[in-house]
């Protein structure tokens, strides 16, 4: 007899939304985490004593909220703080930043150009419409792409179509969207290279391409989606960085009734007549149940957690062949003073700026040399960065008067010439708070600790494979109804009561727990 | 005429970025800092939030008779407030409607500084003839800070002179900010916990001084009014003049108030000896209330499908709207609300309203008015618990 209707692996935040889910329908959940802690790429750890970092992703975007309301999340400890700006230094000593106020970030583009200040605004309008276009495609659980014939990108696009009606003029702007490189389409709108690197950056990030790759300017639109949700702002830092995201789902999966266990890594799913029974712990214990979901990424799943005889041919080559490609490193720093950016310009500025974020992306040419490096299979010398101090925005993540940084930085190949080791690791340490020095002259003097994660690292943290940040490149041929694989992109599996719910399913990743809360909703269909 | 500062103006003049001064009693007070007050609404949740509150009218009674004249004003029992002790209080007229809210500190056995929204000097004159008793208005010469937030008290620790830790909620102390004498009251207006510190004008700036050098490593931030108008919708306070209206200045019965009404009623001593408006009101207690000010939440979906109808998504009020909107039941108008606003910190469109028995009942379902692009919908609501938001840190 299963002792458990489900048993989850992995509490990263989509294990943990699919089980509050589950439980809150009245199953009967366990959740299975190796770690001794939950969140998965959304922790936050004391690193140093007395500072806490968010230790990987840090900022949350696009936490869907109808998961939000549904689980009661500020109850259960949410809360987003506001990330107010962007501020990008340039290599000529200016800068270029974008505020939370609309006439605010207007004067400042028209300090660069006036062009670009009255573009910027219809840019964004535009975004705004192709957000609310694509954004139900978030929200819906992919359709069977054989009865759709969804073989190429005009199918996709013609749905999109139909759900919203867009006009001719958009219809073409999507299709560019879809097809352009980031840096080509940004190029159609602006002329200034800070404006253009900043905003190509969003395009680039968690890929293995580059900033002139085609495919990247979709990725722009995801940041227009939080836009949308307007009071809402599901966008911004989470207190106590994003393990408080998770620690909150934790809390309210608790609450109904889910049980979760830490160091309990599952080392193999046991299948019986073709049906997934149950899982084998690290440690030998067995646990059974009548559904089965994995969280991780479809390689670690399929490829390390089942018998690859247990899976039909074609789907385990589709898994083999689903991109992991690991492009990003992290630096968290725990600091003794705040880094004086040289390139604000007033004493008033200094505060107002650092609680926002801060890009080194001072143009897309700056951003492709630094792609240039990892092509071919180094770090990049000057990578793009994007940073926080959360320290700011919420004062409990460091001692009074002390500081931590969060440094996000690209590219950093998984497959590194010669591999990964310390002196390689320490190495790439190094090219960051030097190219980063140049901005901040006195930042080597004020660094108490460092912490430096190489995709090996968060692979071996987190068991994302490759490190991918996202458990799968957001590419397009990787997304909605092909996410994780065609035909298997609604959460369901070639194996019996097994399904999957983590970011390397539809509709992809970063910390949405979409995944985790579509998922439930068909495991529950399904058990009725 | 140019409206005067307040004795923290050469200081928050020098901050407020957007020059959005708010009109408080004769003062000028800022509306925000920045542009957007909702980094400041954040540090009173998340760090400590400055608010200079010294436009509140404030009084001293002193003298033997202190006591009895102070409870023959107030709806509470003065005599149940301990010295030391910090009490929440109505004042009402002959017919039981309220004139006012405010504060009653018990500094001494027969010293008490009250502080109230609307200048009382006459009204608390008449009520002292006869008796042993002196009535100072200090409203002009003492200045007042609100430090708000979950690290209000550390901030205070490192300058207060004699130990605060003890302090309890609605409790007041004087004490030193390092050599400056002030009087720390462990009150607010925000729901959370939070200090107010009460000094002499000519101390003012020093004590601004002082709090932002040692809150900096803490976040303090200074905030304005509106950020506090957010947190105390959520902390479902209400402001006189916006939820109700006080009986000196209502022209028509319907306009006023009694304290059951404003669901206030636990603040009425009706065992305790004589005190204006006292024989209305124990008349009042004996009927069931017609009225009660309670908290409503907006329901999101119901919001998202009124919204949808003009193909838009949710537009709401990120600051504290103080508007009347009819609330219904069917073709019924059944109340109102007075006060409504986002709550960033709970993601809920929440409101303080007025209701109709017995929709005033928690879990009452009625329908407010929202306008989407100028025509008049209905939105679904429920009647819920105030504080919306209530952290234990307040009490702790
Ligand atoms: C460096 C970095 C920066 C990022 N920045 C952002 C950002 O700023 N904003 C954003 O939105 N997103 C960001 N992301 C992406 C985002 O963090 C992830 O997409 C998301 O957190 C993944 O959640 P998940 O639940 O799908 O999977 P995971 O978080 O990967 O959870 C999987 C869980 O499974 C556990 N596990 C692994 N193997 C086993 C096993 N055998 N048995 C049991 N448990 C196991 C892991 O320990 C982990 O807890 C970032 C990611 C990284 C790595």
């Amino acid at each position: 007899m299963p002792s458990y209707d489900t048993l989850i692996i992995g509490g990263g935040h989509n294990g943990l939304v699919n089980a509050a889910y589950l439980a809150r329908a009245g199953k009967k959940v366990l959740v299975l985490e190796k770690r001794h802690l939950v969140g998965g790429a959304a922790v936050t750890e004391e690193i140093y004593p007395g500072f806490k970092f968010t230790e990987f992703s840090y900022v949350v975007s696009l936490l869907r909220p109808e998961i939000v309301r549904d689980l009661n999340l500020p109850a259960h400890g949410l809360e987003i703080l506001p990330l107010p700006s962007t501020f990008t230094p340039m290599l000529n000593g200016d800068y270029i930043a974008f505020w939370d106020d609309h006439e605010e970030t207007h004067n400042e583009i028209a300090r660069h150009s006036r062009k670009d200040a009255d573009a910027y605004d219809e840019y964004g309008r535009l975004m705004y419409h192709m957000a609310k276009a694509v954004r139900p495609i978030i929200g819906m659980i992919p359709p069977d792409p054989t009865s759709l014939s969804p073989n190429d990108l005009r199918g996709m696009l013609k749905m999109g179509m139909h759900m919203r009606g867009l006009g001719e003029e958009k219809f073409y702007q999507l299709f560019k969207l879809m097809t352009m490189s980031s840096g080509d389409y940004l190029d159609e709108w602006f002329e200034t290279d800070a404006l253009k690197g900043t905003k190509a950056a969003s395009g680039i990030i968690g890929t293995f391409m580059g900033p002139r790759s085609p495919g990247t300017a979709y990725v722009l639109l995801h940041h227009y989606m939080g836009e949308i949700d307007g009071a809402f702002r599901a966008w911004g830092f989470a207190k106590g960085g994003t393990g408080g995201i998770s620690n909150s789902i934790a809390n309210a999966a608790r609450s109904f009734g889910a049980e979760i266990r830490c160091n309990a890594g599952v080392a193999h799913v046991i299948v019986k007549n073709g049906r997934a029974v149950g899982v084998a712990l690290d440690n030998g214990d067995e646990i059974y149940a009548n559904v089965i979901v994995s969280s991780l990424d479809p390689k670690r799943t399929f490829l390390k957690l089942i018998d690859e005889k247990e899976l039909p041919n074609d789907f385990v080559n589709d898994i083999k062949r689903y991109k992991t490609r690991g492009s990003s490193g992290k630096v968290n720093l725990a600091l003794d003073a705040l880094p004086n950016f040289t390139a604000i310009p007033k004493k008033e500025m200094v505060m107002q700026t650092l609680r926002g974020a801060i890009s080194i992306s001072p143009s897309v040419e700056y951003l492709e040399r630094a792609y240039d490096d990892a092509k071919y299979g180094n770090f990049s010398q000057r990578p793009y960065m994007d940073m926080i101090i959360p320290s700011l925005i919420d004062p409990g993540m460091a001692p009074p008067g002390k500081h931590v940084m969060s440094i996000f930085v690209q590219y950093a190949p998984y497959n590194l010439n010669g591999g990964w080791n310390n002196e390689q690791r320490d190495a790439f340490g190094d090219a960051v708070i030097d190219t980063l020095s140049q901005f901040a002259p006195n930042l080597k003097e004020i660094i108490l600790h460092r912490q430096v994660l190489t995709p090996w690292d968060i692979e071996q943290i987190t068991g994302l494979t490759e490190g991918n940040i996202f458990a799968g490149e957001l590419a397009l041929h990787q997304l909605f109804f092909l996410r994780p694989s065609p035909q298997w992109a609604n959460y369901r599996t070639p194996l019996h009561n097994f399904y999957q719910c983590g970011s390397g399913t539809h509709p992809g990743g970063g910390i949405m727990g979409a995944g985790g809360r579509l998922a439930a909703m068909e495991i529950l269909k399904d058990s009725k | 005429m140019i409206l005067p500062g307040t004795p923290f103006h050469p200081r928050t003049s020098d901050l407020c970025q957007p020059h959005n001064w708010r009109r408080w009693g004769k003062y000028i007070v800022a509306g925000s800092y920045e542009l957007s007050p909702e980094r400041e609404y954040w540090a009173i949740r998340n760090s400590a939030g400055l608010l200079d509150t010294s436009p509140l009218n404030k009084y001293i009674f002193q003298g033997k008779d202190a006591t009895r004249v102070v409870n023959r004003i107030i709806t509470r029992d003065v005599n149940k407030c301990a010295v030391g002790q910090v009490m929440y209080t109505t004042w009402c007229d002959e017919n039981g409607k309220v004139i006012d809210d405010g504060t009653v500190h018990r500094v001494e056995e027969n010293l008490f500084f009250v502080t109230s929204a609307d200048p009382n000097y006459r009204w608390f004159c008449e009520n002292a003839n006869g008796f042993d008793v002196t009535l100072q208005d200090v409203s002009d010469t003492t200045a007042a800070l609100a430090l708000q937030g979950p690290n209000a008290r550390k901030i205070l620790q490192t300058l207060a002179r004699a130990e605060m830790d003890s302090l309890r909620y609605f409790s007041v102390m004087p004490n030193h900010l390092r050599e400056i004498p002030i009087m720390l009251s462990r009150t607010g207006y925000t729901g959370d916990l939070g200090y107010e510190i009460w000094m002499e004008n000519k101390y003012a700036l020093d004590v601004w001084d002082l709090l932002m050098e040692v809150g900096d490593a803490y976040g303090i931030t200074p905030i304005g009014i509106l950020a506090l108008d957010i947190a105390r919708v959520e902390a479902g306070l209400m402001l006189i003049e916006t939820d109700y209206t006080s009986v000196r200045k209502a022209v028509i019965p319907d306009q006023m108030s009694s304290p059951y009404e404003l669901g206030l009623g636990w603040t009425v001593a009706l065992d305790k000896e004589n005190f204006v408006g006292k024989r209305a009101l124990v008349q009042e207690n004996r009927r069931a209330p017609e009225w009660r000010f309670v908290g409503i939440e907006i329901e999101w979906d119901s919001l998202e499908e009124i919204y949808a109808r003009k193909n838009l998504h949710p537009h709401l009020p990120l600051q504290t709207v103080r508007e009347s909107v009819p609330l219904y039941d069917g073709d019924n108008q059944i109340g109102y609300v007075s006060s409504r606003c986002w709550s960033p910190l709970l993601k809920k469109y929440i409101a303080l309203a007025h209701l109709r028995a017995p929709y005033f009942e928690i879990g009452s379902r009625v329908e407010m008015e929202v306008t989407v692009e100028h025509e008049r919908q209905r939105a679904r609501a429920v009647v819920g618990k105030t504080p919306f938001y209530n952290p234990e840190r307040k009490r702790k």
